[in-house]
C-alpha cells in the first residue's frame, strides 16, 4: 500500500533521509521510531506529498506520488504532529472544507462530520471557532479531518502528542479496526510502549537510515538483543545516557 | 549547568540589554540572511529607499526654499509646517503603538519564558517599551529623515544638528509610546486581550481614516494660495489651527526651529525630556499595579461563537455551480476575511482611500467658471487613469498580495489534499480580483463624471482600468506567492513588507508602459484639435495602441500566476 524505493532527501550538503526503501502492505500498522532530527517527519512529509524527494520514488496504493498525486492524496489521510488549523473556521466548518478539499459535499458528508465530531466528543463545541479549541481538541479535530473522506492509507506524526488518555485509546482502537478492516497505517512514535502494543511492524530510523525493520522479533534477532524490551533495543542502537551525565546535570 | 532546586540561584539580575538580546540577535541573522541570499533584493531596496528619500527631499527642499521667498513669515511657515507635520506623525504613532504595544506585552511567544523567569518587572518595561518604540516608530523615523534633511540644508543646520533633531526627537517618539502602552494596558484589564486586539485595530484604522480625511478636507491646497485670505492674521490664525502651545508636537518642533534660527531657548528641549521621563516614571508604575493582571486576563478569551449564517446560505447558494473544491476554497477564504478583524477592518481604510480619491479629483480647480479647454480635460482625464490605477493597486496591495500568506500554517492541508493547486491559485485571483475590477470601473466611471469627460475618453478609460485591474490581480498575487510571509500574526503587516514594495513597484512600471503606450494616439488626437482639424478619435493608431495595452496586460497577468504556480508546487512548507 506504501512503498518508498530508495527515497533520499537532501537539505544543502545535510541528509535528511538517506536511501530509505520500505513495503508496508495493506493491513498493517507500521511504526516508525527513531531519535529527534532521524528524518521521521521529513519521510511522512514526502509520503504525503508535501516535501518533494531529492531521489527516490513513493507510491501510496499503487499510485506515485510526484507523477500522480491527485490519485495518491485522494487515497491518504494525513495527520501531522503540530495541530494547526484556520482559526476562524468552527470545528464542523473545518471538516467540511476538507471534504471540499477530497471533492466531497452533500448531506452524506454533514452526516460523517456529526459522527465524527461525536465519536471525539467535540459535538458540544462543534459551532465555536477552532481559536478557542485547546492542543488536545485540536489534536482530535485533525484526526477526524484525516478520517473524513474515508482514506486507504493514514500517515500520522506523533499521533498520541497532546490527547487525553481516553482519546489516546480510542485512537488506538481506530487504528486497530481501521487496519483490521483492510486499511494501512503508516506511524510514527516516540512511546516505545504504545508502538510496542500496537504496530505489527516497526522501523527503526538513525541519521536517515533504517537501522533496523521487521517485527520485534525480527529486530531483536538483527540487533542480537535476546529478549531485550523495544525501549532497550531503541536505546542500544540509538545510544543512552550515563549516570555521570545524570548527576551532572542534577547537580548530585 | 546547574538545575537543581535545592541550591539557590546566585548571579547579576537579568538586564534590559539580557531581555533584547534575542530580538537584536534576530535582527543581525536575517540582515546575514538577505545579504547572503539575494544581493539583488538589497539592490532593488536600495533603488527604491534612495529614491524615494532622494523625492521626498527635493520636495520639502523645494518648499522651504519657496517659503524662503517671503522672509516675513517664511521661517514662521516652515515651523507651522513642521508642527503640523509632526502632530500627523505623533498621532500616527500613538495609533501604531497601541496596536504594537498589545502584541509586544500582552500576546508576544517569548512572554510565557519571560514572565516565568525571574525577570524584574521594572527591566521587563523598559526592554519591552523600547521594543515596542522600535517596532512603531522606525518607519516615521526614516520618512522624517529627507523632510529633517531639507530644513538642515535650507536653514544651514550644521554639522551637529542631526544631534539636535534625535534630542529633540527621542523624547518625541518616547511619549506616545509610554501613552500608547498605558492605554493598552488599561484595556487588556478590562476586556480580554484578543477582544482589545480586535477593537484597537478597529479604534486605530477608523482614526487613521479620520485623520486622513480630516486633513484633506483642511483643504491644505489653501495654504498654497494666501491671497484667498483677507489678511495675514487671518492667514496665521488658519496655521495655528490644529496645534496648542502645550502640545508636545510644538515642542518639538520649535526646538527644531529655534537651533535652525540660532534662538537660544531650552525650555522646549527641557519640556520634552522631562515630560517624557516623567511618563516613563508614571507608566512604569502603573505596569508594576496593573500587568500581572493584565497579563493574566490576556491568556483568556479567545472568540467562540460566530455570526452571519445567513450570508453564508446566501453565498453557498451563489456560488452552488462551482466545483465542490473551488466552492469550498472560496466559502472557506470568505469566512475566514469577514471573521479576522485585521483583515476585514482595512476596508475601512479603503473606504477613506476611494473617498479622499474622489474628492480629490473634485476639489480640481478645473470647472471654475470659465469655459474648460477640451485639450486640458482630456489631459487630466488621461492622467487620471494613472491616479486610479494607483489607488488600485494600493488596494491589491492591502487585499490580494497576503492572500496565499495567510493559508500560512495550514499549506501542510492543501499541499497534502488532492487540491489542485492551479484551481486555489485561480479562486484566489478571482475572489480578489473580481471585486478590485467593479471597484475599479466605478471609481473610474464617477471621477470621468466629475470632470465630463468626452465619450471617446471614457471609453478607453474603462478599457485601460479593466486591462490593469486584472494584471495588478495577478502580480499582487504572484509577488505574495514568490515574496510570501507565512508566520506572521498580522494580515495587516504584509503589505508593507519587501515583496509589497516590490508589488507596488511592478504595478506602477505597468502603469506607466500603459500610459506611454496610449499617450502617442491620445496626444495625435488632442494636436490635430489644436489645430482646428476634425479627426476620428477611434483612430487606427488607437485601436493599435489597444490592442498592445491589452497584449502587455495579458502577458503582466499570465507570466506571474504561471511562475506563481511553479513556486506553489515546489513549496515546501
Amino acid at each position: 500500500m506504501i512503498a518508498l524505493h530508495q527515497l533520499t532527501k537532501r537539505y544543502g550538503k545535510f541528509t535528511a533521509v538517506d536511501s530509505v526503501s520500505l513495503e508496508i502492505p495493506r493491513g498493517m500498522l507500521y511504526g516508525l521510531l527513531g531519535p529527534n532530527g532521524a528524518g521521521k517527519t521529513t519521510t511522512m512529509r514526502m509520503i504525503a506529498g508535501i516535501l518533494r524527494p531529492t531521489s527516490g520514488a513513493i507510491t501510496v496504493a499503487g499510485n506515485d506520488i510526484i507523477r500522480q498525486p491527485m490519485e495518491a492524496k485522494q487515497r491518504l489521510g494525513f495527520i501531522p504532529d503540530r495541530p494547526f488549523v484556520y482559526d476562524k473556521l468552527t470545528g464542523a466548518e473545518f471538516l467540511r472544507f476538507v471534504a471540499g478539499l477530497y471533492g466531497q459535499s452533500g448531506p452524506e458528508i454533514d452526516r460523517r462530520v456529526d459522527e465524527l465530531l461525536e465519536l471525539f466528543e467535540l459535538t458540544p463545541w462543534k459551532h465555536e471557532l477552532t481559536e478557542s479549541y485547546s492542543h488536545g481538541m485540536r489534536q482530535k479535530l485533525i484526526i477526524s479531518s484525516a478520517l473524513v473522506h474515508r482514506p486507504e492509507v493514514i500517515v500520522v506524526d506523533e499521533p498520541m502528542i497532546g490527547l487525553d488518555p481516553k482519546s489516546a485509546r480510542l485512537l488506538k482502537d481506530i487504528f486497530r479496526r481501521f487496519v483490521a478492516r483492510g486499511g494501512t497505517v503508516l506511524m510514527s512514535t516516540h512511546t516505545l510502549e504504545i508502538a510496542e502494543v500496537m504496530c505489527d511492524q516497526i522501523g527503526i530510523v538513525l541519521a536517515g537510515k533504517v537501522a533496523a525493520a521487521g517485527t520485534m522479533a525480527e529486530i531483536r534477532v538483527q540487533t542480537s538483543s535476546g529478549t531485550a524490551s523495544l525501549e532497550d533495543v531503541f536505546l542500544k542502537l540509538t545510544g543512552g545516557h550515563n549516570e555521570r551525565e545524570l548527576s551532572a546535570i542534577l547537580g548530585d | 549547568m546547574q538545575f537543581s532546586a535545592t541550591e539557590p540561584r546566585d548571579g547579576k539580575p537579568t538586564g534590559v540589554g539580557q531581555i533584547l538580546y534575542p530580538k537584536w540577535r534576530s535582527v543581525f541573522a536575517r540582515l546575514r540572511k538577505e545579504r547572503t541570499g539575494a544581493g539583488g533584493r538589497l539592490l532593488l531596496l536600495l533603488v527604491v529607499g534612495g529614491g524615494f528619500w532622494l523625492g521626498t527631499f527635493r520636495i520639502a527642499y523645494w518648499v522651504l526654499k519657496y517659503l524662503g521667498t517671503t522672509p516675513e513669515i517664511g521661517a514662521l511657515l516652515a515651523g507651522k509646517i513642521l508642527s503640523m507635520l509632526l502632530l500627523a506623525f505623533g498621532s500616527i504613532l500613538l495609533l501604531s503603538n497601541l496596536v504594537t504595544a498589545l502584541s509586544t506585552f500582552f500576546l508576544a511567544k517569548d512572554l510565557d519564558m519571560l514572565v516565568s523567569a525571574p525577570v524584574d518587572w521594572g527591566r521587563l518595561y523598559l526592554a519591552k517599551l523600547s521594543e515596542t518604540m522600535v517596532h512603531s516608530s522606525w518607519m516615521v523615523a526614516l520618512m522624517l529623515v529627507p523632510i529633517l534633511t531639507a530644513y538642515g540644508a535650507v536653514y544651514h543646520g550644521g554639522w551637529l544638528f542631526p544631534i539636535a533633531v534625535l534630542g529633540a526627537l527621542l523624547p518625541f517618539f518616547l511619549l506616545p509610546t509610554v501613552i500608547g502602552a498605558a492605554i493598552t494596558l488599561i484595556l487588556v484589564n478590562v476586556f480580554p486581550a484578543r477582544r482589545t486586539r480586535d477593537l484597537l485595530t478597529l479604534i486605530a484604522l477608523g482614526a487613521v481614516g479620520g485623520v486622513v480625511l480630516l486633513l484633506r478636507f483642511l483643504r491644505p491646497e489653501q495654504l498654497s494660495r494666501p491671497e484667498g485670505f483677507r489678511n495675514l492674521v487671518d492667514f496665521v490664525a488658519e496655521l495655528k489651527a490644529p496645534s496648542h502651545p502645550l502640545m508636545p508636537t510644538e515642542w518639538a518642533a520649535s526646538a527644531i526651529m529655534n537651533w535652525l534660527e540660532r534662538v537660544a531657548d531650552p525650555l522646549p528641549l527641557l519640556l520634552l525630556w522631562s515630560t517624557a521621563g516623567a511618563v516613563v516614571v508614571l507608566g512604569a508604575a502603573l505596569h508594576s499595579r496593573l500587568y500581572p493582571s493584565g497579563f493574566s486576563k490576556a491568556q483568556e478569551g479567545a472568540d467562540k461563537y460566530v455570526a452571519g449564517h445567513r450570508w453564508q446560505r446566501i453565498a453557498t447558494r451563489l456560488l452552488g455551480w462551482l466545483p465542490v473544491t473551488r466552492r469550498e476554497f472560496i466559502l472557506k477564504d470568505l469566512r475566514v476575511f469577514f471573521r479576522d478583524t485585521t483583515q476585514w477592518s482595512q476596508l475601512i481604510l479603503l473606504a477613506v482611500l476611494l473617498i479622499v480619491y474622489v474628492f480629490n479629483i473634485r476639489a480640481l480647480p478645473l470647472y471654475t467658471g470659465e469655459r474648460v479647454p477640451y485639450l486640458l480635460v482630456t489631459l487630466v482625464v488621461f492622467l487620471n487613469q494613472g491616479l486610479a490605477g494607483f489607488v488600485l493597486a494600493a488596494i491589491a496591495a492591502r487585499f490580494i498580495f497576503p492572500s496565499v500568506s495567510l493559508e500560512g500554517r495550514q499549506l501542510w492541508l492543501l499541499k497534502s489534499s488532492p487540491l489542485d493547486l492551479r484551481a486555489m491559485l485561480w479562486s484566489k485571483y478571482w475572489v480578489g480580483t473580481a471585486p478590485l475590477l467593479i471597484v475599479a470601473l466605478v471609481i473610474t466611471a464617477v471621477t470621468n463624471e466629475i470632470l465630463r469627460a468626452s465619450p471617446f475618453m471614457m471609453f478607453l478609460s474603462l478599457v485601460t482600468i479593466a486591462c490593469f485591474t486584472m494584471a495588478a490581480g495577478a502580480l499582487a498575487l504572484s509577488l505574495g506567492v514568490l515574496f510570501p510571509h507565512f508566520d506572521t500574526e498580522n494580515a495587516a503587516q504584509i503589505p508593507t513588507s519587501f515583496g509589497g514594495v516590490v508589488f507596488m513597484m511592478s504595478a506602477i512600471l505597468l502603469l506607466a508602459a500603459i500610459i506611454i503606450v496610449e499617450a502617442r494616439p491620445v496626444s495625435a488626437h488632442l494636436q490635430a484639435y489644436q489645430a482646428g482639424v476634425e479627426t476620428e478619435p477611434f483612430s487606427p493608431d488607437l485601436w493599435w495602441a489597444l490592442v498592445k495595452v491589452f497584449g502587455l496586460c495579458a502577458i503582466a497577468t499570465l507570466l506571474p500566476l504561471q511562475k506563481s504556480l511553479r513556486r506553489l508546487q515546489a513549496l515546501e512548507v
